[in-house]
């Protein structure tokens, strides 16, 4: 949802895996929802992960550990491969994710993480295995994401990294203004392109 | 430089924002039952309709069951979701093509054989496999519901401009490879993250060699390398195919749009930002062993040993060992990948005089009412049928088992569709991707076949 995000910081949630796809993060027989309630996709974020086969929570899964929260989400490379459903990122933002780190993410995804007021950070390979190994270390490790400087620092090692964001998204982020109120706002342009396109 | 991505692309951008990204014109924006009900609760929210309502078709098609659609949908969500649909296309004054109507079917087969897609055209929709319509030379690629509500809205959206790759594969195909085991290829290649960025145009003699249907099905894929979409250049292949389709430009127009068509094409000096080639030479019936389409593998070979283990443990299946002669549960013909009319002629010209094995459930499922009428017309359900194979109703299936076609657990299904994700047929399924020929071949067998043994 539009939320204005300037700098959070917090504990962090790790998903230490590759190649995490939207299936994954939210499977289909979730997709028949109508509305946009995030709570109900959030309730069933990575539901084959996060429950056994008799519904009940499975253990070994992290988001059931309670040794971990917070708003950030830290996974492996390639996160959101796969399907373009935005439920995904409706399933993130409903659990309360407000960013995600990684050092890759998947082009469609990406895009319905920041069209959602989800952050997607990415990071180089050693700072994200840095983190990754604080968070193991201890749970209690904190990030400080800054969309003012587009920095993320890891807060155990100090290590500190800029990320990319286009000035006009950043602009967004930090006013709670989305790509409708955009274009809804220059109408004009697509009649004047459309009148002058040939075909 | 001068690619055919960059002119489609630039010819569309309607304004660049400064420090981000572009306004980009949509020619034409199709919406699905899935990922559209939150846009169109988002035009209503903002009490605004819908800018160009004749650059929107409407299909539903996931939800669909496979048989008895004369009949309501017995799933109470999944009946509200197509009925939704239903009613945002009446809103708003769409075109909508239902549920048993003539032209429903999958939304990404139903597009190109009405000439709904044309070359030169931007084209998206709220599904990642929106990639196939690049097969007609379009820029074509999914998004999601936000975007979806942008398009609607004002028939545009906002996007960072891809890089442009170039994928050239020479040669030709040996007996039994398809464009299924090309993209299977390129995807065990690549990865599932190679194109990640990109926006990949096929080239090279093994290309243009292909059908239509085969182009569809190597642009389909496209995604799952990662990139954002692929398509190919329109030549006589693609105009033949679309001349006299129900919404392709007739008589002067259509000359008059042939004559631009052939302008569209790389220039000689065009540069792309990755260059890519390989031989088709290289390229056998590939089959997959793992958890994402990139986990794949020539069909006579080894599962390889750095395998994911996670993945192998979910497949149930070992490190170092072959594929060749494991057991197969089901078998699945059809989604945007593998539903059209040549791959229903392969899988049926492997079955012609063989009887599906016993243990063996096949789901043969059309993309669309079109291509099940050319099924009856060329007396392939005939051959299907002396053979103990059904031909059901279209819609998408057992692809992503949105509808009631689920592989129960721990089930191995050789499927032509696009993904083997953990559940993605059904919770714990077991996806073995390949093409029609290698499905066809497994329903006949009960086996992992080499297809080229039967043949």
């Amino acid at each position: 949802m539009k939320q204005k995000f300037d700098i959070i910081e917090s504990t962090c949630v790790p998903l230490p895996l590759e190649n995490v796809d939207t299936d994954q993060i939210i499977p289909a027989r979730f997709l028949k929802a109508t509305t946009r309630d995030e709570k109900f996709f959030g309730e069933n974020l990575f539901r084959d992960w996060r429950y056994l086969p008799d519904g009940s929570p499975n253990p070994g899964f992290v988001l059931n550990d309670p040794r971990y929260g917070g708003c950030v989400l830290v996974a492996g490379k390639n996160f959101g491969s796969g399907s373009s459903r935005e439920h995904a990122a409706w399933a993130l933002a409903g659990y309360g994710f407000r960013a995600v780190i990684s050092s890759f993410f998947a082009d469609i995804h990406r895009n319905n993480e920041l069209n959602n007021f989800v952050l997607p950070v990415t990071v180089s390979e050693a700072f994200l295995a840095e983190l990754f190994d604080c968070i193991a270390a201890d749970p209690a490790t904190r990030v400080r994401i800054d969309v003012h400087e587009l920095t993320v620092t890891n807060l155990a090692s100090g290590r500190s990294e800029k990320f990319e964001m286009n000035a006009y998204k950043q602009y967004c982020f930090l006013n709670a203004m989305d790509d409708i109120d955009y274009l809804l706002a220059h109408k004009d342009r697509i009649e004047e392109y459309e009148r002058n396109s040939a075909l | 430089m001068n690619t055919l991505f960059d002119k489609i692309w630039d010819s569309h951008v309607v304004s660049a924002i400064d420090g981000g990204p572009q306004q980009l014109y949509i020619d034409r924006l199709y919406c699905h039952e899935v990922t559209s009900p939150q846009a169109f609760d988002g035009l209503r929210a903002r009490g605004i309709g819908c800018l160009r309502p004749s650059k929107v078709v409407c299909i539903p098609d996931h939800n669909i069951p496979t048989h008895d659609q004369d009949k309501p949908i017995a799933d109470p969500v999944s009946a509200a979701q197509v009925e939704t649909l239903r009613r945002n296309a009446s809103e708003f004054g769409l075109t909508y093509y239902g549920m048993m109507d003539p032209g429903n079917g999958i939304v990404h087969v139903v597009g190109p054989e009405k000439g709904l897609s044309l070359p030169g055209m931007t084209i998206v929709c709220g599904d990642s496999h929106t990639s196939t319509h690049g097969a007609v030379g379009a820029v074509a690629f999914g998004i999601g519901t936000s975007e979806v509500e942008m398009a609607l809205a004002s028939q545009c959206i906002l996007q960072q401009k891809p890089k442009s790759m170039r994928i050239s594969i020479g040669g030709r195909l040996g007996r039994g490879v398809t464009a299924k085991d090309m993209a299977l290829f390129l995807m065990m290649k690549l990865s599932t993250s190679g194109a990640t960025g990109y926006f990949v145009e096929y080239a090279g003699q093994a290309v243009s060699s292909l059908s239509m249907e085969g182009r569809l099905t190597l642009c389909n894929l496209s995604i799952e390398m990662g990139a954002r979409g692929g398509f190919i250049a329109p030549d006589e292949t693609t105009f033949e195919y679309l001349k006299g389709r129900e919404y392709s430009p007739k008589g002067e127009d259509w000359d008059r749009a042939v004559e631009y068509w052939k302008t569209l094409r790389s220039g000689d000096d065009a540069v792309f930002d990755r260059e890519l080639s390989f031989d088709a030479s290289e390229i056998s019936p590939m089959i997959t062993y793992g958890t994402n389409p990139g986990m794949g593998m020539p069909i006579d070979g080894t599962i390889p040993s750095d395998a994911s283990p996670k993945a192998l443990a979910y497949m149930g299946l070992e490190a170092g060992r072959p594929l060749l002669g494991h057991k197969v549960d089901y078998v699945f013909l059809g989604a945007c990948t593998n539903g059209r009319i040549e791959d229903f002629r392969a899988f049926a010209s492997l079955v012609r005089g063989r009887r599906k094995a016993d243990g063996v459930t096949a789901w043969l499922v059309p993309g669309s009412w079109a291509v099940k009428r050319q099924i009856e017309e060329e007396g392939l359900d005939r051959v299907l049928g002396e053979a103990g194979f059904e031909v059901r109703q279209p819609g998408c299936s057992a692809c992503l088992a949105m509808n009631d076609d689920k592989i129960p657990e721990g089930k191995y299904a050789v499927s032509t569709s696009n993904r083997n994700f953990e559940g993605r047929q059904g919770p714990g399924s077991r996806t073995l991707l390949a093409s029609p020929l290698t499905a066809a071949a497994a329903a006949v067998t009960g086996r992992v076949t080499d297809p080229r043994e039967l043949l």
